[in-house]
């Protein structure tokens, strides 16, 4: 790893409020085009994690990195910013039931203040390449849950972010559904984007013998990159 | 287009089609502010219309100049001249002290008492008719005829000129009043249509905010819509005065034929409407400027 990292974390802290710490004296580094898995039980501090790369979360105490600017002490304004150039994947999805599948995609061009003509190009390049492009007219209501985190992915990259982050992308869905999404992913990872996932199923981690961070009650339970070398 | 142009463009279309979107709810709304603002622009049409009604019905008022008893033949032409001369003077009509000595003369009761003066106590006087009715011009003419040599007194009765104008600075003390209270109507009913829409597009504020929108694109619509309701309420408003306007015009003409008169109050012009609408459109803003910063703090993803 000898480009400069694109996440770095430095003894992160993140208590909420009631006291309960999520996360305690985490530091670690991903270098660009990294995939990197974060594993762990439910409450092991997983989606804190990546709440905290997005600015969703603040960090307590430590430093968030992220292409070089620290996080946890940005301003509000400009966060926005900071979340254009990172493409979120939820396990709830977060879609717009209010609109189409083409409408969806495009929200993120839309904030980002594209030509129509263009943001439209994007978006269709963005449907197809997740396998929905002839899908684009429907309502997300109607597709199947697979096809709508599929969705959630083409939303995530349409803006051609640097940083894709997933948060239990496979969770409710069957192994061979959870394996097309971890590869749709790794695909992205393939052309340059960095990736991070938070998972607890440990089978795409040994397949694609990807980086791992492990964490246990909000603690690094292993040194990083013990798994395998980076795809 | 730049992104500026763009976003505030977005923002429009999308409010426009969320309005056309729920049409019965967006009609009820516009309804609503149309209403609250029809009742004060209804006062403000008919005080126009009193105002211009009171010029023309009102007799012109009158100020009697009367001279010193040593004013001659000579300063009373002098004074005739000057008084002539002012704009706001339609008519100057000359009473010699003869000619009022007469007229008492023919009086029933004061006849009997004129008799017994050895002298005529009374002087040569002008009665001044001016041509327009307001104190304000009225008060200055008075003044400057007072300076004047050879002039005694002056004498105007403008009471009813007084009167009528406290009777419109009280109806439009009033108009204000509601106008005011109304207005405040208005930007209540923006702050609440306002953060029901706030609640019905949660998820779309959240799913922005985590794809990167700026709190200037998520407010922008909110905005936009406060402002486009209050111009179309606005808009209603006028519709509706102008038509009751039309209603009564009827009866008015009816009622002022009996009377031998031409009667008809006179509608809202395109100036009137634009400016109605402006200022409902400013007021809608406010509405949802107080409503967007009260109600998209509480759940900001930071």
């Amino acid at each position: 790893m000898s480009a400069a990292p694109i996440i770095s974390f430095s003894q992160v802290c993140k208590r909420y409020p009631g006291g309960y710490e999520a996360l305690s004296d985490i530091s670690f580094t991903i270098a660009p085009g990294e995939m990197v898995f974060v594993t762990g039980a439910s409450g092991a501090g997983k989606s804190t994690l990546l709440k905290l790369i997005a600015a969703i979360e603040r960090a307590n105490s430590g430093t968030v990195l992220v292409g070089g600017q620290n996080v946890s002490a940005m301003r509000s304004g400009g966060i926005p910013f900071l979340r254009r150039n990172l493409g979120l994947v939820f396990q709830d999805q977060k879609l717009l039931f209010d609109r189409s599948v083409f409408d969806n995609v495009i929200l993120p061009l839309q904030v980002s203040g594209h030509a129509y003509r263009d943001a439209a190009r994007r978006a269709r390049a963005a449907l197809d390449k997740v396998g929905l492009l002839e899908r684009e007219r429907a309502n997300p209501i109607t597709l199947s849950g697979g096809e709508q985190q599929r969705l959630c992915i083409a939303r995530a990259i349409v803006n051609r972010p640097s940083i894709l982050l997933a948060d239990e992308p496979t969770a409710n869905l069957d192994a061979a559904y959870a394996e097309l999404i971890v590869d749709m992913v790794h695909s992205f990872n393939q052309v340059g984007v960095t990736a991070l996932i938070a998972t607890h199923d440990e089978r795409p981690i040994a397949r694609l013998r990807a980086r791992t961070i492990a964490l246990a009650r909000g603690r690094l339970a292993a040194s990083p990159g013990t798994v395998g070398p980076p795809a | 287009m730049n992104a500026w142009l763009r976003h505030h463009w977005l923002g429009f279309s999308q409010t426009a089609r969320r309005l056309a979107a729920t049409p019965l709810a967006s009609l009820l709304n516009v309804a609503v502010i149309g209403v609250a603002l029809a009742l004060p622009l209804g006062g403000y049409v008919l005080l126009v219309n009193l105002q211009a009604f009171s010029r023309d019905i009102a007799t012109d008022p009158q100020v009697s100049v009367f001279l010193a008893a040593d004013a001659g033949k000579n300063d009373a032409a002098e004074v005739e001249k000057r008084l002539r001369a002012f704009p706001a003077v339609r008519a100057v009509q000359f009473v010699g002290k003869e000619q009022a000595l007469a007229s008492l003369k023919q009086r029933p009761g004061v006849a009997e008492l004129v008799a017994t003066l050895q002298d005529n106590p009374l002087p040569d006087a002008f009665v001044v008719t001016l041509g327009q009715a307001e104190t304000a011009l009225a008060q200055a003419l008075e003044r400057d005829i007072r300076m004047m040599p050879k002039v005694a007194h002056v004498q105007a009765d403008w009471m009813w000129m007084r009167r009528v104008e406290s009777a419109l600075r009280f109806g439009r003390t009033g108009v204000a009043l509601v106008a005011a209270l109304l207005g405040f109507g208005l930007v209540a009913v923006t702050f609440n249509t306002i953060r029901l829409q706030i609640l019905t597009q949660r998820e779309e504020i959240e799913v922005s905010r985590l794809i990167g929108a700026t709190d200037a694109y998520i407010r922008r619509p909110f905005y936009y819509l406060g402002a486009l309701q209050g111009a179309l309420g606005g808009g209603a408003a006028l519709a509706m005065v102008n038509a009751g306007i039309l209603v009564l015009n009827r009866d008015l003409s009816g009622l002022a034929g009996l009377f031998g008169g031409n009667l008809a109050l006179e509608p809202l012009g395109a100036a009137d409407g634009v400016a109605v609408a402006a200022f409902a459109a400013a007021l809608g803003w406010i509405g949802s400027f107080l409503s967007v910063s009260r109600h998209l703090q509480k759940n900001s993803l930071q």
